[in-house]
């Protein structure tokens, strides 16, 4: 965190890109000026199943965490374009495609070592799953684009990888496919085709997947987040597919941000003031404009 | 003083939408008694369920034993109408989740009403397991218990809840509740699994094998759902079967990674006996988060200063364990002399830019969470109970 702390320093405009794979999200238009980049720490430091957390470097790219984390039978709430960082993903704020089973980004960080816009080291959140002491700096940071602090060094909430799983789809109506499951990872619905996730034990799975057959849907493969995207959900392209809500709901408009009012909007002024009041942290980007 | 517990409509029930919109007041006991019948239920369930409300649960994010899986409130809040400090009424979140900026609903849960004053709230609400199955296993040893606990996580079960009693709480419960605890044993640990059936069938061997392999005299799983209420019952009321020992208690909460809990309970009896004082562990042992509840009479001189004495000793050990202050009870007044005991200058001036975001001018509960530069870490006098201090 030293290092880190160092090139961050206490002055002049810095951003944190991480892999800049959704650079774009929240940009506001606009030269903002004369930027230093600056890179977050890379690396695992300690994987604990038995924990059920992981420890690493804000830089280091999710794919990777994802395999080492696998060789543990774990899995982390992230996923994200390849080449997506851990501190990226946390920064955009996206859940992951399977957050009917895997959870919500916003429950994945436990506890954030950060550099803050006057250039000290500070922590967010503890080391433990289950935490409230004092405030939840960890869930303001997810999804900040890293507008408030730099994110170096995070704790993460890691779950069991489970046993058997299966992606399937079909174009029986997604309300006939979740009155048939019960918590599936994901359903998603692309104007036509209802695909959904399953997963548990072998023996659950497999009669998830008889249920479902019985409905008209087949075992298909997993679905790719067309390029360009950042997330599953938008305006939807041919042959995209689009995640409903908490891979629970069952709206197939289209899934916009809800509007803020004014008054959240000062709040939020004053959030940004608080940490940051010389808009050095990642200028240019702003949470309130990104889109859904 | 502003008080919210006639506010106590639920507002609206969204079974499609798996919603409801409450007001603060609401008790949490009231709201799943609601949506029984929905096949949905709200998943926070505080011991103190019976009493306690949605806006309190808000308030101080509240745990339970099933948030081993499902979470702890904040996962359960889509948004909540505030009365901010200065009068404003903003919503933070949104039915669909995530609103648009930053997440100001998560920064607002656990904010113990220093941030703002919650009006109407808009919790999640889970869909009901097809198959739940509860067991209890007993041991003569608390650390069996505890290592079951570490091992049963280790074995990539996650089970729903996963709870400890000791033997004094076992003794003190068993002839009120008749859960069938058996009243030899150094320790019971409850386990709840739920999910689709052939998961739990597997979950089920799995933990007996493992029960076994660290010291488990019997493995019992509840054979009907009247089994099932009267272990659980036996968990829900023993903060009041102890009255029984002793009239007063104070009880803390703190968290420990679950792979030290054997060493750390340990520790809490030795804390205890050192000085004179009988404690009784009933703890989430899932999450970590202990319990150690210090039973003693108010009225025998000096006996104050030992309990409190004990309780700071509980904390500091948790802290050099790698665990930290609270789990689900909060900071409040009486913790916050402890709060630089985890928490670095620049970690607190931190939690502190959140705060004067939500509160420029310092009115909302001023005294609490946050320890004045003054009082920072340090405690001077043990005379009597330190404000707010719940005994």
């Amino acid at each position: 965190m030293a290092a880190f702390r160092d090139e961050v320093g206490d002055a002049g405009m810095v951003c944190v890109r991480g892999g800049g794979t959704r650079w774009m999200v929240g940009a506001v238009p606009g030269d903002p000026g004369n930027i230093r980049h600056v890179s977050a720490p890379v690396g695992i430091e300690s994987i604990e199943p038995a924990e059920m957390t992981v420890v690493v470097g804000a830089g280091t790219a999710v794919a990777d965490l994802a395999s080492a984390l696998a060789e543990h039978g774990q899995e982390v709430a992230l996923d994200g374009p390849v080449g997506a960082t851990v501190g990226g993903t946390l920064m955009v704020g996206r859940d992951p495609l399977r957050r009917g089973r895997l959870g919500e980004i916003a429950d994945v960080l436990l506890q954030a070592d950060c550099v803050g816009a006057d250039g000290q080291v500070f922590t967010a959140g503890g080391p433990t799953v289950k935490n409230v002491t004092g405030f939840d700096l960890c869930r303001l940071l997810v999804g900040s684009l890293g507008t408030l602090a730099l994110v170096g060094r995070v704790i993460l909430r890691t779950r069991p990888v489970p046993e058997a799983w299966a992606w399937m789809a079909g174009e029986t109506p997604t309300r006939v496919v979740m009155d048939a499951l019960y918590r599936p990872a994901a359903v998603l619905w692309d104007g036509v085709r209802t695909t959904v996730r399953i997963e548990g034990s072998g023996a659950d799975v497999a009669d998830e997947i008889r249920r479902l057959e019985a409905l008209g849907l087949i075992v298909a493969d997993e679905p790719v987040l067309p390029a360009g995207w950042d997330r599953w959900s938008g305006t939807l392209p041919d042959g995209g597919v689009r995640a409903l809500g908490a891979g629970v709901v069952h709206r197939p408009g289209p899934v916009e941000a809800p509007e803020v009012s004014a008054g959240v909007r000062d709040l939020g002024a004053r959030m940004r003031g608080a940490f940051d009041p010389s808009r050095r942290l990642n200028p240019g980007r702003d949470p309130h404009h990104v889109k859904a | 003083m502003v008080v919210t517990t006639r506010m106590d409509v639920i507002h609206e029930v969204d079974v499609e939408r798996r919603l409801a919109w409450v007001g603060p007041g609401v008790v949490n006991l009231d709201l799943s008694r609601h949506l029984e019948g929905t096949g949905l239920h709200f998943a926070p369930d505080p011991s103190s369920q019976q009493a306690c409300t949605i806006g309190g649960n808000v308030a101080n994010n509240s745990g339970g034993p099933h948030c081993l899986l499902y979470g702890v409130t904040t996962a359960h809040v889509l948004a909540v109408e505030v009365v901010l400090p200065d009068g404003e009424v903003v919503m933070l979140g949104a039915e669909e989740g995530r609103a648009s900026g930053y997440d100001l609903r998560g920064a607002f849960v656990g904010g113990e009403g220093t941030l703002g004053i919650a009006t109407r709230i808009c919790v999640r609400l889970t869909e009901d397991p097809p198959e739940v199955a509860t067991l209890l296993l007993d041991f003569d040893r608390v650390a069996g218990a505890a290592d079951t606990v570490s091992a049963v996580i280790a074995a990539g079960i996650v089970p729903a809840a996963l709870e400890i009693m000791d033997q004094r709480v076992i003794e003190a419960v068993e002839p009120f509740v008749h859960a069938g605890y058996p009243l030899d044993a150094a320790a019971v640990l409850i386990v709840e699994l739920d999910g689709l059936p052939a998961g739990v069938a597997a979950a089920i061997e799995q933990i007996e094998a493992i029960g076994a392999a660290h010291g488990a005299r019997t493995v019992r799983v509840a054979a009907d759902e009247d089994e099932r209420a009267r272990i659980w019952k036996g968990r829900k009321s023993a903060f009041g079967a102890i009255a029984v020992i002793k009239p007063d208690y104070y009880l803390n909460d703190t968290v420990i990674p679950r792979t030290r809990l054997a060493e750390v309970l340990a520790r809490v009896y030795e804390v205890t006996e050192e000085r004179d004082l009988i404690v009784m562990n009933v703890f989430h042992a899932g999450d970590g988060n202990l319990h150690p509840l210090i039973v003693f009479d108010a009225r025998e001189p000096g006996v104050m200063e030992r309990v409190l004495e004990a309780g700071e000793e509980i904390v500091r050990i948790s802290v050099e364990a790698g665990g930290v202050l609270s789990g689900e009870h909060g900071i409040g007044l009486e913790k916050k002399r402890f709060m630089s005991m985890q928490f670095s200058p620049a970690d607190l001036e931190a939690q502190d830019r959140l705060r004067r975001a939500f509160d420029v001018e310092g009115l909302a509960n001023p005294a609490k969470v946050l320890p004045s530069g003054a009082s920072c870490g340090h405690v001077t006098s043990l005379g009597r109970a330190p404000d707010g201090t719940w005994v």
